[in-house]
């Protein structure tokens, strides 16, 4: 079984859900694409907070 | 001259009081009165919680920043309110009880111009038995976050429960909301995360069960009813979301849940369907539910008008539609946007202080009757907005004349960025930055989700977990009045 899908028959709970892969793990602590989500994400929360003042 | 009393100095009294000193300059004089000598960034409680902060790295001294900004500091709390002053005099003021040291219990009164009420919430552990100790502080049998000082208690508590799966020793963490009424989910949501990631580290995940135990009717309803995000180019529920994260990090819930008992190493609980249960737990961090801080008023006479300034709950009425009637009705407009409150136009609300006009999440009780639904959240970034409102309001009226034009911030025209860091360390930690805009759905506004999903998105990665961290050090020195301060957004 892969690894990223034992978790789906630990609980009942569980199987009804999504489970991330093992590409989309490894991109949430990949530098180069965190530092594009970094300023997008700045951006984005920028937009955020002018529009509310 | 004119005189501005802000009551609190948490994240919304400190920023109306700063930005009115910097406005006013010294032609008129800010005074805060507020029981704590420290100001604390409270989100950074959960890194306090898991060991990750000290206490000293999220607080800092109130008395030598005021003296900076000019403003006048009593280290002392609120009792009462008299907006229409007394028999001999129409000066309003308010009634203060010292708490620092030298003046501890002391009592003495402060004529105002202008009130602001910003005291946050009264942490009410006691509405669940054995949540709080009887005398209205946490009780003995689980943690807290909600404090530095709780923060620091529940990191030594994490330890010991450590030190037993290092042991040998299988440990139960049970981490939610210990009411049915509560808010604040996102604070237990992302400590749950911390203990996780810290359990990890630690090498003891394996020995730990984790249960998540809230009043939400769904995972992710946040007090906000949900909301839908963009998340990897689909728009997708926050349940779904939540559930993801949970189930990933192998992490049960017992939601639609209402705590109503904690004894030593153990809950009992009622759910939306009505059948009730128990939960044993070597850990448990569970949020209380808020009220008012129960400041009384009174007017001219000395009668009791407490129940025309405060809403049933304890918070400050202010300029919503406290009659928007069932569900079906609500509008995005009942919410204020100015927080003046409406009998005395010289005081106003601000953060967790003003009364909302109802919940945002769909209403629910089981059919024994006992109300299980999250209270609205009032997060840091709105609770800086409104005071900095009430804050140019105030400076205005003060300088233009009393009829001068009112600012405003409606939760419903506002967004909030929420970061709940799920682990810290610069390249291990992560974190679920979530924006949503606005805060209180507009359904008029935006038809199908209630918020716009340009700017309603979540994600997990390092970025958020570097975004919290900068926000730690920028809000931490914003409040601190370090050169540039007003540059730094609420
Ligand atoms: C653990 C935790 C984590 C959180 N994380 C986040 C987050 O990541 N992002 C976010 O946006 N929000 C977060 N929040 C919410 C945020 O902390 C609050 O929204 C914010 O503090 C509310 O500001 P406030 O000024 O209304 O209340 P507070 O900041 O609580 O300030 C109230 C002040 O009033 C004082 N006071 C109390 N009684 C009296 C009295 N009788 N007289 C005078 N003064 C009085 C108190 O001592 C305090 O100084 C978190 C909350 C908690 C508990």
């Amino acid at each position: 079984m892969k690894k990223e899908e034992m978790n789906f028959q630990k609980h009942e709970q569980f199987t009804l859900t999504m489970m991330p892969g093992i590409f989309a793990k490894k991109m949430r602590t990949c530098i180069i694409w965190q530092a594009i989500r970094f300023a997008i994400i700045n951006i984005k929360m920028l937009v955020v907070v002018s529009k509310s003042h | 001259m004119a005189r501005l009393v802000v009551l609190g100095g948490g994240v919304a009294g400190h920023t109306t009081a700063t930005f009115a000193a910097k406005w006013l300059g010294s032609s008129h004089e800010v005074v805060v009165v507020t029981p704590n000598s420290k100001w604390n960034w409270i989100p950074s409680n959960i890194w306090v919680g898991v060991g990750q902060m000290t206490k000293e790295e999220v607080t800092f001294d109130l008395a030598p920043v005021y003296k900076k900004a000019g403003i006048t500091y009593h280290q002392a709390k609120a009792v009462s309110i008299n907006p229409e002053g007394k028999a001999d005099s129409d000066k309003p003021f308010v009634t203060i009880e010292y708490t620092d040291a030298d003046r501890v219990g002391q009592v003495e009164t402060i004529e105002y111009d202008y009130l602001v009420n910003a005291t946050g919430p009264k942490l009410n552990f006691d509405a669940t038995p054995g949540l709080g100790d009887g005398n209205g502080q946490m009780g003995e049998n689980t943690v807290s976050v909600c404090t530095a000082d709780h923060a620091v208690h529940a990191s030594h508590e994490l330890e010991k429960c450590i030190e037993a799966m290092k042991a040998g020793n299988r440990q139960k963490f049970l981490i939610g909301t210990g009411h049915g009424m509560c808010t604040c989910q996102g604070a237990a949501f992302e400590y749950i995360f911390n203990i996780e990631h810290e359990l990890n580290k630690a090498g003891v995940r394996d020995m730990a069960d984790m249960k998540w135990i809230s009043n939400e009717s769904f995972l992710g309803d946040f007090g906000m009813g949900g909301l839908h995000m963009k998340v990897g180019g689909y728009v997708v529920s926050s349940k779904l979301f939540a559930e993801s994260l949970y189930a990933e990090r192998d992490i049960e819930w017992l939601i639609g849940a209402h705590v109503s008992k904690v004894e030593k190493g153990k809950l009992a609980y009622e759910l939306l369907d009505g059948s009730t249960g128990e939960e044993e737990f070597d850990f448990a961090m569970l949020i209380p539910p808020f009220a008012g801080v129960g400041l009384k008023a009174y007017d001219k006479a000395g009668e009791d008008i407490t129940s025309k300034v405060f809403a049933p709950n304890g918070f400050m009425k202010v300029d919503a539609n406290y009659n928007a009637g069932s569900y079906e009705n609500w509008k995005a407009s009942d919410w204020p946007r100015t927080y003046q409150n409406p009998d005395y136009k010289n005081m106003f609300a601000a953060g967790i202080a003003f009364a909302p006009p109802h919940i945002i999440s769909k209403p629910m009780s089981s059919p024994n009757g006992t109300p299980i639904n999250p209270t609205p959240p009032r997060t840091g970034m709105p609770s800086g907005i409104i005071g900095k409102a009430v804050a140019h309001s105030i400076c205005d009226m003060i300088t233009k004349g009393e009829d001068a034009k009112l600012h405003e911030a409606s939760m419903a025209e506002m967004g909030a960025a929420c970061v709940a860091s799920a682990g810290k360390g610069v390249f291990s930690g992560t974190a679920a930055a979530m924006t949503v805009y606005p805060v209180v759905p507009d359904f008029e506004k935006y038809p199908s989700t209630g918020r716009d999903t340009e700017y309603t998105f979540g994600e997990i990665g390092l970025a958020g977990h570097w975004i919290k961290h900068i926000l730690h050090f920028m809000f931490m020195y914003k409040a601190k009045l370090n050169p540039g301060w007003t540059l730094i957004p609420e």
